[in-house]
């Protein structure tokens, strides 16, 4: 586009009339949406303190003192879930990628392994992860074979694996479902191998379209990393529920959920903001 | 003149639809063929058929004598010969426009990063489309784009390039500077077989001119022929239909 000539122009009477009524507008609405914000947040507040059983609560699980005691043990478990997560995450990519592409391959060598991939993400997305983590944290030692990890969190690890890559693996194969034919048709033609086709082509317009449901499946992944305490991994989790057991306080539950949402608000927040950044760049209707 | 591609009896159906029935068509080098006719008549089908995206059911195609309708041919070097050119671009949204004209020379034809970049800056500079060479497609114009679009089928150096109604999707301003590409390239001698609505471009580029009717060419001729003296009852409603809509 060719730049043109902005310097001679003035707004015009009725743009700054309707400029002005624009302020005016905006100015109202802001108005309003803080008065519905304090009465609506305020309310809430009064409910919450004014109810009987307030000073037991803010006792039980609002005890700050307690609280700060509680917090070193329950960010050493938080650690656990953050490596389960990173280690486990990219195991995940990596599997549910290779689930993916076996499942919308039409290569006639790997209709076997196409077989194999559609049944295991038959299994483990439709049996419950705290099943799988308790069949492979106790049923896998119990096998007694050589060389095979007994470590509870090495076992908790992989069962998370097992079922997350089948969920991801979907959701990868449907951003690639989603890239219209005539993209494959347009790279085809221009020689490229059906391989080359999907690597250059087809799973960089698939990922990024799958970014926010991946995202989501990562903030549960995160969150579901609790779930191995049912092994007797010290986690976030695992470590609040001791520390509240031990004194019947509940504060440390309460330290462990804000943990948890300081990891997981930020991420989602950066996310949104990257993808907004990409699409405007591109300025793809495509790309989300 | 050796002909580049040679069709002979190809038969193609979509299940109990012949969408090409018993067609034959020679294609010398240097030449342009321009089909014609109404919406489903099969020059798509027809122009898939060539770049193998479509298998036929019957009859053969050559290309530089070599069947390539062969089952054990390798489809991706038969490919690499040609160029197709879509109704609707497909440029990669992706990727830049120079990444778009790159991606198969680099690819394809293992040129270096360097050279696949000299081969697109000098098809951008000279189809005027140089200062757009870092813009993603979604930026640009129709026009511009489906221009991208040829240069890229331009950068593996084809031996036939195969136009899908390229400016169909275009509205009539923009139409004239795709057109105007074609008309250099076929000025170059570049071998070329088109599907178009345009029959005044038609008239320009076409060495033959068929025109297709559910799947059979009902009249081949000059452009002179076909276009302005048609023989056939068929041709010539298909071309009065045509004046009506304002193309001719």
């Amino acid at each position: 586009m060719s730049e043109r000539n902005n310097s001679a122009w003035s707004p015009s009477s009725r743009e700054l009339e309707r400029r002005a009524l624009r302020r005016k507008l905006s100015r109202k609405q802001a108005i309003i949406a803080a008065v519905s914000s304090v009465f609506v947040l305020g309310s809430l507040a009064v409910v919450l303190i004014t109810s009987p059983g307030w000073e037991v609560v803010k006792a039980t699980f609002f005890d700050i003192e307690y609280g700060k005691e509680v917090f070193p043990t329950v960010v050493k478990g938080l650690w656990i879930n953050l490596q389960l997560t990173f280690f486990g995450g990219i195991a995940i990519g990596i599997i549910a990628m290779g689930l993916a592409l076996l499942r919308t391959t039409k290569s006639p060598a790997l209709t076997p392994f196409r077989f194999l991939a559609t049944a295991y993400v038959d299994i483990f997305r439709g049996a419950p992860l705290i099943l799988i983590i308790l069949l492979v944290g106790f049923g896998v030692p119990a096998l007694r074979l050589q060389g095979i990890s007994s470590n509870v969190i090495v076992l908790g690890t992989i069962a998370v694996v097992l079922t997350y890559s089948a969920y991801v693996a979907e959701v990868i194969r449907s951003g690639i479902l989603s890239i219209h034919p005539s993209q494959r048709a347009a790279a085809r033609s221009l020689g490229l191998t059906s391989g080359q086709t999907m690597r250059f082509v087809v799973l960089p317009q698939a990922l990024r379209r799958v970014v926010p449901p991946l995202l989501n499946d990562f903030v549960s992944l995160l969150k579901d990393t609790g779930l191995v305490s049912i092994l007797g991994v010290t986690d976030a989790v695992r470590a609040a529920q001791i520390n509240a057991s031990r004194t019947f306080n509940y504060t440390p539950y309460v330290v462990a959920a804000i943990l948890f949402l300081l990891i997981t608000i930020p991420m989602t927040r950066y996310t949104d903001r990257a993808i907004r950044q990409r699409t405007q760049a591109q300025n793809s209707e495509g790309a989300i | 003149m050796a002909n580049v591609l040679e069709l002979q009896s190809v038969r193609k159906a979509f299940g109990t639809e012949v969408v090409l029935n018993n067609l034959s068509l020679q294609v010398p080098e240097h030449t342009a063929t321009v089909l014609i006719g109404a919406s489903g008549s099969g020059k798509s089908t027809l122009l898939r058929c060539i770049n193998l995206l479509e298998t036929i059911d019957d009859g053969q195609i050559l290309l530089d004598g070599q069947e390539i309708t062969d089952p054990s041919i390798q489809v991706d070097d038969v490919r690499r010969k040609l160029g197709m050119v879509f109704q609707s671009f497909n440029l990669f949204p992706h990727k830049t426009v120079l990444e778009n004209i790159t991606l198969a020379p680099i690819k394809v034809q293992n040129k270096s990063a360097d050279e696949a970049r000299e081969i697109a800056t000098k098809l951008l500079s000279r189809f005027d489309l140089a200062d757009k060479s870092d813009q993603y497609p979604d930026r640009l114009s129709g026009g511009q784009q489906q221009r991208v679009a040829i240069i890229r089928s331009l950068a593996i150096n084809p031996r036939l390039l195969l136009l899908d109604e390229i400016t169909s999707a275009l509205d009539p301003v923009l139409v004239n500077e795709v057109l105007s590409i074609v008309r250099d390239l076929k000025q170059d001698g570049m071998t070329m077989v088109l599907a178009t609505h345009e029959m005044g471009f038609a008239t320009q580029v076409a060495d033959e001119v068929c025109f297709l009717e559910s799947g059979n060419i009902l009249e081949r001729g000059s452009a002179e022929q076909v276009l302005k003296n048609p023989t056939n009852l068929k041709t010539q409603e298909f071309l009065k239909r045509v004046h009506q809509a304002g193309r001719l």
